[in-house]
């Protein structure tokens, strides 16, 4: 088995992993980083999202070999000390979650999302040439690959709205 | 009953207790128990399930998988521990060679790695002598009535000369309304982690669980493999979802101790993969109504006649209470429901947030609907004329009924008057409607509850072995033990989630807080009965509600009245909701913070029902072909708008001392029928089934 190593919030792993694992699968059973959730392990819920390399990413859908040496950071590697990240705060303080498996990989993409909306424009976006505002719409727009089925959308719609004002 | 129960921390906004572990993912889930928790070296399970859905296993080759590397073990029904009770179907699983349902599991794989146990899966070759399945039901299928719906309630029941009211009937509707197969789909995929342990004393068995039930999981575990209950633990100590689904246990939950119990000494984990939950964890059937009302010229109901057919496995019973609302919420003198229940060779139907009441809720909401459109009233005000002035089924006052206080608040803070007439109001390329309709769901209380409290020094530490599954139960109950106790929140250490912790009921129907509340109240003063106010750490008391808790003299059920606004697309038929609003009469709110997560969360999956949700069955082979969450919309961030709770300030001292009634389901129903009434409004085309589609919404289908 092939041998690769990562950064996972700040500190370094590594290990033999089958050549068939997720990077998911590898953060979870082979390094026992279980902050990235396996939702439906195709890409389709959002809930195994991280920081790869500073951008998000569904750790379900690429394979660890692929991924020798990279940076990974998960929603318990985001904050400072045991101070929470702002995003995570902000989830916290406006109930964005409620059994929260769903919430690692939302509050990852959130603070991807913001890093990213950068003026790129998105299927919300009606003037593709003027600079980007993040409304309302392009929030939800932007965070729509991270299903919750509590249904806790209006919640972290108010966490990132806070964090991004 | 709640004069002396302090109200100082019930009714305070609070933040999860747990919220910090969970939003940095600290929080651990089923799987996720490691050797921090005792769990060293797991083996990896991977299910194998049937490809036809009747028949019978005539062989199961596996020999090239058991040689594989990596592999430890493959069970069939020829080498599976045997259960000590297989009456039930859905539970014994791998006990004999027949096939009930395409899906069922059929074999397993256990490796040392998750890749081998999935592989070793793929490649076991499963021979079968199938049988012709039934696979379908329509409204002319025979089927048969049930003894029993769930929850206990008859499945039929006549009162006066229905079919002569209807014949006299100035007003008469009679029209079908449907809704589709669902699937709960909780985030978190079910999952079990077990232990058979071979103690010097004898067995002990061990799981974390992804349950709502961690004591039933139990009793029903100790029962199958027969050993004392006492020997069986349970633990949830955090659950990601499970909207009933998690109700009961499942297949998965058998399986996966009977990996443990072939491998005694090691650990087993296995999750069920978001595609097996389609065929292994419950569903909700689909659901035919035939609503008939006859009204006067006035729109006073004379008649209310509601006959459902739905369906449940052949291999297990489960009868969706569809009939259920229709017996509650209107007045008429001449009342008539009945069920009948098509078997088939399907997967096995179970608890759907609000089982029979959203699915009931929608085909009788939708039907009044329409009826004030026949007679030419005011949804509202058609509503208004058929108010109960006692509960019609039992003829019992309703302990406390604001509906149409519900109505009247959300009318006006909604801006119902704007409402105008169906296919009126066009902005851009845009069709706009308002609609609305009622919510309603029962006041549960469940016996048997018990809580501990328990001296330490500075504080008490309260206990009761019931499941937060989201719910907000670990921060609701804190602030309820701190009043019954009368003491500062900081002075309790609520703990719960394991089935060592005192006997608790389901984290279901609604129930929770009220059975498990109360529990902790009846601990509470007990203990200060025993140990008075300045207890030695190590004082404890265990203790649980009076054994008939509820009081019987009066109907106890939420009401509430959902508002919608819709936007159709006058060309391609896309149907948005850029507007709700549910007002709810649910009796004394606990935490105002976390109960609006929950309303809104239940008006969100009813919104999501209501646009997106339906399980395609294929009719030749009898399984659900929209198995993933690709194909199985549920709503996104995108789909959900301005979704706003509100609630009456009240108290309801005939529920409990904590005078709550509840508030995990009443945000579902009505939901779809109000999004129904604002299509209908805005288009003009009448809705009678969910979901709204963009070729119902424009009429071409």
């Amino acid at each position: 088995m092939p041998r690769i190593s990562l950064t996972v919030d700040g500190s370094p792993v590594s290990g033999d992993v089958d050549v068939r694992a997720t990077l998911l699968d590898a953060l979870r059973e082979r390094f026992d980083v279980t902050t990235p959730k396996k939702g439906c392990d195709h890409g389709q819920c959002g809930a195994c999202t991280v920081l790869l390399d500073g951008r998000r990413h569904l750790t379900c859908l690429s394979l660890a070999v692929a991924h020798d040496g990279a940076e990974v950071v998960t929603a318990a590697g985001l904050g400072e000390g045991d101070e929470l990240h702002p995003v995570a705060q902000a989830f916290l303080d406006h109930d964005g979650l409620q059994c929260g498996y769903c919430t690692p990989g939302q509050v990852c993409s959130a603070v991807g999302m913001l890093a990213e909306a950068d003026g790129t424009p998105s299927h919300a976006t009606d003037d593709l040439e003027a600079e980007t505002e993040l409304t309302d719409e392009e929030i939800r727009e932007r965070m729509s690959g991270n299903l919750c089925r509590c249904g806790a959308y209006p919640g972290i719609l108010a966490a990132i709205k806070e964090v991004a004002r | 009953m709640s004069d002396d129960l302090r109200i100082k921390e019930i009714g305070m906004e609070r933040s999860r207790v747990e919220g910090a572990l969970k939003v940095t993912g600290r929080a651990p889930y089923a799987m996720e128990h490691g050797a921090g928790h005792g769990v060293q070296e797991p083996l990896h399970a991977f299910l194998v399930g049937s490809t036809v859905s009747r028949g019978r296993v005539l062989a199961v080759h596996a020999d090239e998988v058991r040689g594989s590397e990596d592999v430890v073990a493959v069970l069939d029904h020829t080498n599976a521990p045997r259960l000590a009770d297989t009456d039930d179907e859905e539970y014994a699983v791998l006990q004999d060679d027949e096939v009930h349902f395409r899906g069922q599991v059929v074999a397993l794989v256990l490796a040392t790695t998750s890749e081998a146990a999935r592989e070793g899966a793929r490649r076991v070759r499963v021979e079968y002598a199938a049988e012709p399945g039934e696979h379908v039901f329509d409204e002319d299928s025979e089927g048969d009535e049930p003894e029993k719906l769930n929850a206990g309630l008859p499945p039929s029941g006549s009162t006066g000369e229905p079919d002569l009211a209807l014949a006299s009937a100035t007003h008469v509707l009679d029209e079908t309304y449907r809704t589709p197969y669902m699937h709960n789909n909780p985030m978190e995929p079910h999952a079990t982690t077990a232990l058979w342990d071979l103690g010097p004393d004898g067995a002990e068995l061990r799981c974390f669980d992804s349950t709502q039930a961690a004591h039933s999981v139990r009793s029903t575990l100790a029962r199958l493999f027969g050993i004392e209950a006492g020997r069986v633990h349970v633990e949830a100590s955090h659950v990601g979802g499970g909207f009933g689904s998690k109700g009961l246990p499942h297949a998965h939950n058998v399986v996966a101790v009977l990996a443990a119990r072939s491998q005694p000494g090691r650990w087993v984990r296995l999750a069920v993969t978001r595609q097996q939950m389609f065929a292994l964890t419950g569903y909700r059937t689909a659901t035919i109504s035939r609503f008939r009302l006859g009204a006067g010229p006035d729109g006073v109901l004379g008649v209310i006649s509601h006959d459902v057919v739905e369906q449940t496995s052949r291999c297990k019973e489960f009868a969706e209470q569809t009939v259920a609302p229709t017996r509650h919420v209107y007045a008429a003198p001449n009342r008539r429901t009945s069920t009948r229940l098509v078997r088939l060779d399907v997967a096995v139907p179970s608890w759907m947030r609000a089982p029979g009441e959203m699915p009931g809720s929608f085909a009788q909401e939708a039907a009044m609907d329409e009826l004030a459109d026949l007679v030419g009233l005011d949804p509202i005000e058609l509503r208004r004329r058929n108010e109960p002035e006692a509960d019609p089924e039992t003829g019992k006052s309703f302990g406390d009924r604001r509906l149409l206080e519900c109505f009247d608040r959300g009318a006006e803070r909604f801006g119902w008057s704007e409402r105008g007439p169906a296919r009126s109001r066009l902005e851009g390329d845009w069709y706009v409607g308002l609609g609305t309709a009622a919510s309603v769901y029962p006041a549960y209380t469940q016996p048997g509850n018990q809580a501990r409290v328990l001296a330490e020094p500075g504080g008490y530490r309260v206990e009761i072995g019931a499941v937060d599954i989201g719910t907000g139960a670990r921060t609701v109950l804190r602030q309820i033990a701190a009043d019954a106790l009368d003491v500062d929140l900081d002075a309790i250490d609520l703990r719960l989630g394991s089935s060592d912790l005192p006997i608790a009921s389901v984290a279901g129907g609604s129930s929770g807080t009220s059975s498990w509340g109360w529990a902790i109240v009846a601990a509470s003063r007990t203990f200060r009965a025993q140990h008075g106010t300045s207890p030695e750490p190590g004082d404890e008391s265990v203790a649980g509600p009076p054994k008939k808790p509820v009081d019987e003299d009066y109907a106890l059920h939420s009401f509430g009245a959902q508002f919608v606004e819709a936007r159709v697309n006058r060309f391609t038929g896309e149907v948005r909701v850029p507007r709700m609003l549910g007002v709810f009469s649910v009796g004394r709110v606990v935490n105002p913070k976390l109960a609006r997560s929950q309303l809104v969360g239940g008006m969100t999956m009813g919104l999501s029902t209501a646009l997106f949700e339906e399980s395609w069955r294929d009719p030749r082979f009898g399984h659900v072909v929209t198995d993933d969450l690709a194909t199985y919309h549920v709503a996104t961030h995108a789909d959900v708008r301005d979704i706003e709770a509100a609630w009456l300030d009240e108290s309801d001292h005939r529920a409990n001392p904590m005078g709550l009634r509840g508030i995990g389901e009443i945000g579902i129903t009505g939901a779809g029928a109000a999004v129904a009434s604002a299509v209908t409004n805005a288009t003009g085309v009448r809705q009678r089934s969910i979901p709204v589609t963009p070729d119902k919404a424009l009429g071409w289908e």
